[in-house]
């Protein structure tokens, strides 16, 4: 280092967090255990959104009713993430590459944001019908939901 | 409406990719003491300060505390906003809302980031701001983000990878003419159609850069003889927790802009942005956001946007310039981003604005994005 180079402080400190999954959450995870994907329902819009939340996105109405959905649905959005980053949901580089969208399940009026089977973004198009793939052994977490496939 | 708001300096730090030679308050003082200088004001003449970033980018907490010896907030009401991208606008937002309600008659609104505190890593602090448990797996930040609203925008229309790229290009010529501007170097649309994919279809010229700067905008309702930029339309508005329900395919992905957007044009008698804007100041992230936004806005038909680049109504010399400064595309510290939004079309309106300049300005538009495509919209003028 030169006289004149400014000086830096290196600092890389580990930190671990745990977030509760809350009333909701917790049921959809569980829902997940059991391969079945759980959606909260506002009887005065109506609308169903998944994951169940407390409060209508609609409405700001309690959401009162939790139901079970159809696992599959439509594809409205997509991409394939190329660039590396550092994941602070794991605190070490994300696997790239990899696809993830936005699908639209059966009787459902928002998107979830999941992984996709599917490899090329090329093979990928709006309005494609997709269906959940479940792990084999489920544990009540969400990488119980392994991804979303092409169902046509 | 309370008060009537002037904005009567502004200042902004030489933004580049590290800010190595300053500590965070030393940075924010360049801004500070950069704005008192063109309001021709001492440090006495302030009654608060609302400050933010983005603390997460830093890895620090109270950034309000670290901010004090740069914003001289020692001993007066200082506030912290933090709002991620929105962080900026908000400020401006807040200082607004402040001084028009009578409780101050000068507010600093300050805004700052150093995004190469984390060495390079701005899209693990962004992932940071989404859901833990059901987006956090998948979401690779604004860039994924972005990519996805991209990806709905261009099945909707047909708009193709150069039409997006022309935005880009415009916004590096014109931060040739922006001394504070952090990418200041022309591209073509060959460049940006081979630059590195990061999410499909965006690509790494498409999207902003990552940048260390401050900026610093003073709001008064006594401007006296100082020259002014009127406050004549203040709105926000906030979205859904999730990007599953942001994308739940309403006529534009950013909804919220249209809304604060007629709420604003409607404060300031404005019922053709396209004819009674004379410059746009908007928060582009992305070229692909310019075009979907510019439609969000009003600024022309859905679906059309690609024609606006493209014929060049957005170029400096245009009939509607668009992001005289070089945009966020070419300057992009986070908390500070949405506030040199609103600095810059103050100076266009006050005509302090130097090469980037639009001749005759007299009505700006400004905009800001954050979040989970929240929104926040401020328009200015030369006339109160």
């Amino acid at each position: 280092m030169s006289e004149q180079d400014p000086i830096v402080v290196r600092c890389t400190p580990e930190l671990t967090y745990r977030y509760a999954a809350g009333r909701y959450g917790s049921r959809f995870l569980r829902g997940l255990k059991e391969g079945r994907i759980l959606a909260s329902r506002c009887r005065r819009c109506p609308r169903t959104l998944v994951p169940p939340r407390i409060a209508c996105t609609g409405c700001f109405g309690r959401m009162e009713e939790v139901v079970e959905v159809p696992p599959r649905g439509e594809l409205l959005a997509y991409t394939q993430v190329t660039f590396p980053f550092l994941d602070p949901f794991t605190g070490v580089k994300r696997p790239i590459p990899y696809c993830y969208g936005m699908v639209r399940f059966e009787g459902t009026d928002n998107t979830f944001q999941y992984f996709l089977a599917e490899k090329n973004p090329a093979n990928l198009r709006v309005g494609q019908r997709v269906r959940a793939v479940f792990r084999e052994e489920r544990k009540g977490e969400m990488a119980d939901l392994v991804c979303l496939e092409a169902a046509e | 409406m309370g008060e009537r708001v002037a904005i009567v300096g502004a200042g902004q730090t030489l933004h580049r990719s590290r800010r190595l030679d300053v500590s965070a308050p030393e940075l924010i003082d360049e801004a500070v003491q950069a704005a008192l200088t063109d309001a021709g004001m001492g440090p006495d003449g302030i009654d608060a300060i609302v400050v933010g970033n983005m603390e997460h980018f830093e890895g620090i907490h109270l950034s309000d505390l670290w901010a004090v010896e740069g914003t001289g907030g020692v001993g007066k009401p200082q506030l912290k906003i933090a709002t991620g991208g929105t962080t900026g606008s908000s400020l401006s937002q807040a200082a607004y809302y402040l001084v028009a309600s009578g409780a101050f008659r000068t507010v600093l609104a300050v805004g700052w980031e150093r995004l190469s505190d984390s060495e390079g890593e701005t899209t693990t602090g962004i992932v940071t701001a989404f859901d833990p448990i059901y987006e956090r797996p998948t979401l690779a930040g604004a860039v994924s983000g972005l990519a996805i609203m991209a990806c709905q925008y261009q099945s909707k229309y047909g708009t193709r990878p150069e039409d997006a790229a022309e935005v880009v290009i415009q916004a590096r010529e014109n931060a040739l003419r922006n001394p504070h501007a952090h990418l200041r170097k022309p591209v073509t649309t060959a460049e940006v159609l081979a630059s590195p994919m990061l999410s499909t279809p965006m690509r790494y010229l498409d999207m902003c850069p990552t940048s260390d700067g401050a900026a610093a905008v003073l709001f008064t309702s006594r401007p006296g003889d100082r020259s002014a930029a009127w406050v004549r339309g203040v709105s926000g508005a906030h979205n859904h927790v999730y990007l599953g329900d942001v994308a739940e395919g309403a006529a534009s992905f950013l909804n919220t802009l249209t809304i604060a957007a007629e709420r604003a044009y409607k404060q300031a008698g404005v019922t053709s942005p396209r004819e009674q804007f004379d410059v746009v100041e908007m928060y582009e992230p992305c070229t692909w956001a310019a075009l979907e936004w510019a439609e969000s806005l009003g600024l022309c038909a859905k679906g059309q946007a690609a024609r606006l680049w493209g014929e060049g109504t957005t170029r400096l010399d245009g009939d509607l310039p668009v992001n005289p400064s070089g945009g966020v595309l070419c300057t992009n510290p986070i908390g500070a981003t949405g506030l040199v939004r609103v600095a810059e079309g103050s100076l266009q309106v006050r005509g302090r604005a130097g090469e980037r300049q639009v001749d005759g300005a007299r009505l700006a538009l400004t905009t800001g994005f954050g979040g989970s495509f929240w929104s926040e919209v401020m328009i200015l003028g030369r006339d109160a």
